[in-house]
């Protein structure tokens, strides 16, 4: 990259040399806006720019067109622009309760599985803190490999297992314990188990790491203290794993709620999430524009909840 | 933080482990029933792996998934190196805020939101410039780097701020220019964090549906796409036996790439014990 | 918090005084292959400032949070204050430990940090705040009560470490290694205030320390531990003028060590002839004569002047200077003997070296003599 290195390179044209020079410092000169510019202006066209047409769909009308949806900016032969933004599809999503319950039973779903996933994984993230330096590696691989494993087979494997002729229902027959098949695929129960199976690894993976740099002697100290185990565990172990539950909580929370692939497999047709209803509105009814209000609302609904991931990430990069 | 484990610990956890790996076990069981019917034992059987094996479709979705996953990874680690560079290393820049706001979003944005919002600006794209004339390889391919390079970012990030910079500093203090000093210091550190990078870009890539489903165009079948369409309808036996390959390959690949870097670790730590051993 | 009770200045002296406040009986501690503590036994008493001296890894933290309840034991007992500790748990142990780390709450301020042991011991409100104000005086960190332990120094910190022990007014203090974090002028001073804190309220204290200086300062005994096992356990004073192993004496301070052979033991004088000379000491101690000894001098206790014609006598050497350090307030003379072996001598500049010949410098010829009472003699 020195000049030494630009002298020894060989003789090009008189023409090219000064222009394969002025690039060379060019680049030595402002890579670092290079490096910055270019994921930046990825992230903007295929991140960014997608959700502002996204909301300009949303103010448009349904056409017989292809795209199948009006215009918002038109220039009338006369050279006049006319702007047209309507609110209808936005207002049709809040009166029509098929919309508006949907849009509940996703935040039902999504808080009570977000619930149970941190009910059950916070004792196993602390369970495997507290393991011995060999069994703790080994158990956080078998925490992380189904994270890796296809999400999609994961549910799958659920269909085996909870389908009316499924292995549970196989089993509890076998048993004796009942005559008839439960009912249990297809319904909202399914729903809950698949996102609890699927998300879990991303509640105990944040609540590990939390629990992991907390300091040993806290503990000891509070039981020296006069502490028994519990009043321990609430005062001292919960507070300072904060952190982590929401970290934890907001990694599930956020994908639950416009989670499609399970109530589609799992809840079938008897399960309404505004996931599934987004994708069916797009694919099959090609209504384009109420769909796009569909994923603003969604979005709106997500936006606090996903500045405060931000915020908590930003933080914890700065503190580290 | 490390001592006992209480035996209400140690029933959660076991009972967590079960529930994580039961499921998945059966999976591979039925795959090797000879019965149509998967939760009906038929004996055993390599009869649906045959039937797997024949199958020209799932071939050619696998062909197409494993393409785009492998330009998915290189094109996400680049660009998602270079972001968790800007982010850890160039301090305050204009735009900043923005920058890390879009880079994390992706972590937790659902899916379906991301996916309409390609499919609406590839076909807006369409109209105004003619590109991309037709939905696939291309379009999955973009959707895949997107959401991808934000996974990479923060985990180069992490890795950068937990290097530290002294390093750097001590290469700029013998005279090395600031370009050099990332070339000749910081991306040979960086090394295994961009290892597990593209990993898990590619793994990334390889497992969605929803985004992909959005952006395909006729004829694109991802591997995903294909499964899901096939279960839809129910149980089938064959992806019994596609989920195994799959769940098998997977697994030892991430078995192995962690023994290595157990092991890695391990003679880091013998390294550092004998040094010590020596100096006292 | 009355003053220690007076019974006596001593208390490990009195055969059948005072009761011991700790008593530690055969206690062994192994993790795996490895015996932490091997069989150790050691009485503390009412009022001690007692600190546990050792390397690291000879076992004195594992006897301290064993103490506290944090370790079981795998033989042995401990008593406190005539109770056996075996089944009780460290939330009801009479004892209160001063984390190496200090392990303050980095959620609750230093006032509630204080507050959290009397609050669990159900202490009306009122009493917690008087005595949380009390404490916080005694420590003198009043100002600071709202603030978090992240946003404290160093020596406050481990201030309001100590306050959140003391202020449960424990029978037994543990502290381990209370003033390790401290840079070396803080640790100074804070020795002394931990003594008179120690002296004020009456508080029996455990220290862990690997700091010899620490240890000297502080304790009123101690105890010398090397691989799980005490070597010696005294006041300062005769650890350091009386060491009966090559171990404390080398462990605590630095000595010159001698090998010999005892020619003569009386009841009031012993002569052990070395390599370099005859060694007389002139106090009693029994030693078979006829046998071999080690004898230990301290570089402080030797003295050096400049000669040009040997010199002869018992306790006096003849030698040259090998090499000199000069470190202010005293130097540190490395003298070559006739046989070679090196002896460390230190000296006290008295004055400032400004004559040259006075001075004592590389290669001159010395001879080092001490007094008969300096010399030690170590039984192993």
């Amino acid at each position: 990259m020195s000049d030494a290195a630009a002298q020894t390179a060989p003789a090009a044209t008189p023409e090219t040399k000064p222009l394969m020079q002025r690039i060379r410092r060019k680049l030595q000169n402002n890579w670092r806006s290079i490096v910055v510019m270019v994921p930046f202006a990825w992230l903007l066209i295929f991140f960014l720019a997608p959700f502002f047409i996204v909301a300009k769909i949303s103010l448009a009308e349904l056409a017989i067109a292809s795209p199948p949806f009006t215009k918002m900016i038109e220039w009338a032969d006369s050279g006049i622009m006319t702007i047209r933004i309507v609110f209808d599809n936005f207002t049709y999503i809040f009166e029509d309760d098929l919309y508006l319950n949907t849009y509940l039973n996703s935040l039902k779903i999504s808080t009570t599985s977000t619930f149970l996933c941190l009910l059950f994984g916070y004792p196993i993230a602390y369970a495997i803190v507290r393991s011995g330096p060999v069994a703790k590696p080994v158990l956080l691989f078998l925490i992380i490999l189904p994270f890796w494993t296809s999400f999609l087979l994961r549910v799958y494997a659920w269909m085996g297992l909870l389908a009316d002729q499924g292995t549970i229902n196989n089993l509890l027959i076998s048993l004796g314990l009942i005559d008839e098949p439960i009912r249990m695929l297809y319904t909202e129960f399914a729903v809950y188990v698949g996102i609890v199976y699927t998300y879990m690894p991303f509640m105990i993976l944040p609540l590990y790491a939390n629990m992991e740099k907390l300091d040993g002697s806290l503990n000891e100290a509070a039981a020296d203290l006069g502490s028994r185990p519990t009043n321990t565990f609430f005062k001292v172990t919960l507070p300072l794993t904060l952190p982590g539950i929401i970290a934890g909580c907001l990694l599930v929370f956020i994908p639950a709620t416009g989670e499609y692939v399970i109530p589609d497999l799992l809840g079938g047709g008897n399960v309404n999430m505004i996931g599934r209803v987004l994708y069916n509105e797009f694919s099959r009814n090609s209504d384009w524009p109420v769909a796009a209000a569909v994923a603003i609302v969604l979005l709106f609904l997500l936006v606090l909840p996903i500045m405060v991931f931000q915020y908590f990430q930003g933080k914890a990069s700065e503190a580290s | 933080m490390y001592g006992k484990r209480s035996r209400f610990l140690t029933i959660m956890l076991t009972l967590g482990l079960a529930f994580f790996y039961i499921p998945m076990i059966l999976l591979i069981i039925y795959s090797f029933n000879y019965s149509k019917i998967v939760p009906v034992w038929g004996g055993w059987s390599l009869r649906w792996y045959e039937v797997l094996f024949q199958s020209e479709e799932v071939w050619s979705a696998v062909s197409l998934s494993l393409q785009i996953a492998f330009i998915n990874a290189t094109f996400a680690t680049i660009l998602g190196a270079l972001a968790g560079l800007a982010m850890v290393r160039f301090g305050r820049f204009r735009g900043r805020t923005l920058f890390g706001g879009m880079l994390v979003a992706p972590l937790v944005m659902p899916e379906v939101i991301t996916g309409l919002s390609l499919l609406v600006f590839f076909i807006s794209l369409n109209e105004l410039v003619g590109w991309p004339a037709e939905r696939g390889f291309t379009t999955i391919t973009i959707a895949h780097i997107t959401f991808s390079m934000a996974f990479v970012a923060v985990t180069i990030q992490a890795r950068l701020t937990g290097m530290g910079e002294d390093l750097e500093e001590a290469a700029a203090d013998l005279g090395a220019k600031p370009f050099k000093v990332l070339t000749a210091i910081t991306l040979p550190r960086l090394t295994p964090a961009l290892i597990s990078g593209w990993l898990l870009a590619f793994t990334l890539s390889l497992d969605d549906l929803v985004i992909a489903s959005f952006v395909t165009g006729p004829g694109a079948n991802t591997l995903p796409i294909l499964i899901f369409s096939r279960i839809r309808l129910g149980l089938r036996p064959d992806i019994n036996a596609l989920a195994t390959i799959i769940i098998l390959v997977i697994s030892i690949c991430v078995l192995i790439a962690a023994i290595l870097m157990f092991r890695q670790q391990r003679a880091d730590l013998r390294d550092q014990q004998m040094a010590a051993g020596e100096n006292s | 918090m009355t003053g220690a009770p007076t019974v006596s200045d001593t208390p490990w002296l009195d055969q059948d005084g005072q009761k011991p406040l700790v008593q530690i009986k055969g206690v062994t501690k192994k993790y795996g292959d490895v015996t932490a503590v091997d069989n150790v036994d050691l009485d503390i008493y009412q009022g001690e400032l007692f600190c546990l001296l050792g390397g690291s890894g000879c076992g004195k933290s594992t006897l301290l949070r064993m103490l506290a309840g944090f370790e079981s034991l795998n033989g042995g007992s401990i008593t406190i204050d005539g109770m056996d500790m075996a089944d009780v748990p460290a939330y009801e142990r009479p004892t209160n430990m001063m984390f190496q780390s200090y392990a303050l709450f980095p959620h609750m301020s230093v006032e509630k940090n204080i507050a959290f042991g009397l609050q669990q011991d159900r202490v009306p409100k009122n009493d917690i705040v008087d005595r949380v104000h009390d404490i916080l005086t005694l420590v003198e960190l009043q100002d600071f009560k709202k603030r978090k332990p992240q946003q404290l120094s160093g020596g406050q910190r481990q201030r309001v470490a100590l306050a959140r022990a003391l202020v449960k007014q424990p029978k037994l203090l543990l502290l381990d290694e209370p003033l390790a974090a401290l840079d070396k002028k803080l640790r100074k001073q804070t020795q002394f205030e931990l003594a008179n804190i120690q002296e004020k309220v009456g508080v029996t204290f455990i220290v862990v320390t690997h700091d010899q200086e620490e240890a000297m300062t502080l304790s009123s005994r101690m105890a010398v531990m090397d691989a799980g096992r005490f070597q010696q356990i005294g006041t300062p004073t005769e650890i350091y003028e009386f060491p009966d192993s090559r171990f404390v004496a080398d462990f605590i301070g630095s000595a010159n060590f001698f090998e010999g052979r005892v020619t003569e033991d009386s009841s009031d004088h012993v002569r052990v002839q070395t390599d370099v000379a005859e060694v007389y000491i002139d106090h009693g101690q029994s030693v078979l004569v006829g046998s071999k000894i080690w004898v230990a001098l301290r570089p402080e206790k030797i003295q050096i002047v400049k000669t040009d014609e040997p010199v002869s006598g018992p306790n006096t050497v003849n030698g040259v200077v090998d090499d000199i350090g000069y470190l202010g307030e005293t130097s540190i003379y490395k003298v070559a003997l006739p046989n070679g072996q090196i002896v460390d001598v230190t000296a006290p500049n008295q004055s400032r070296p400004t004559s040259e010949t006075q001075r004592i410098t590389w290669e001159d010829k010395v001879a080092i003599s001490w007094e008969p009472s300096s010399v030690m003699l170590l039984n192993s």
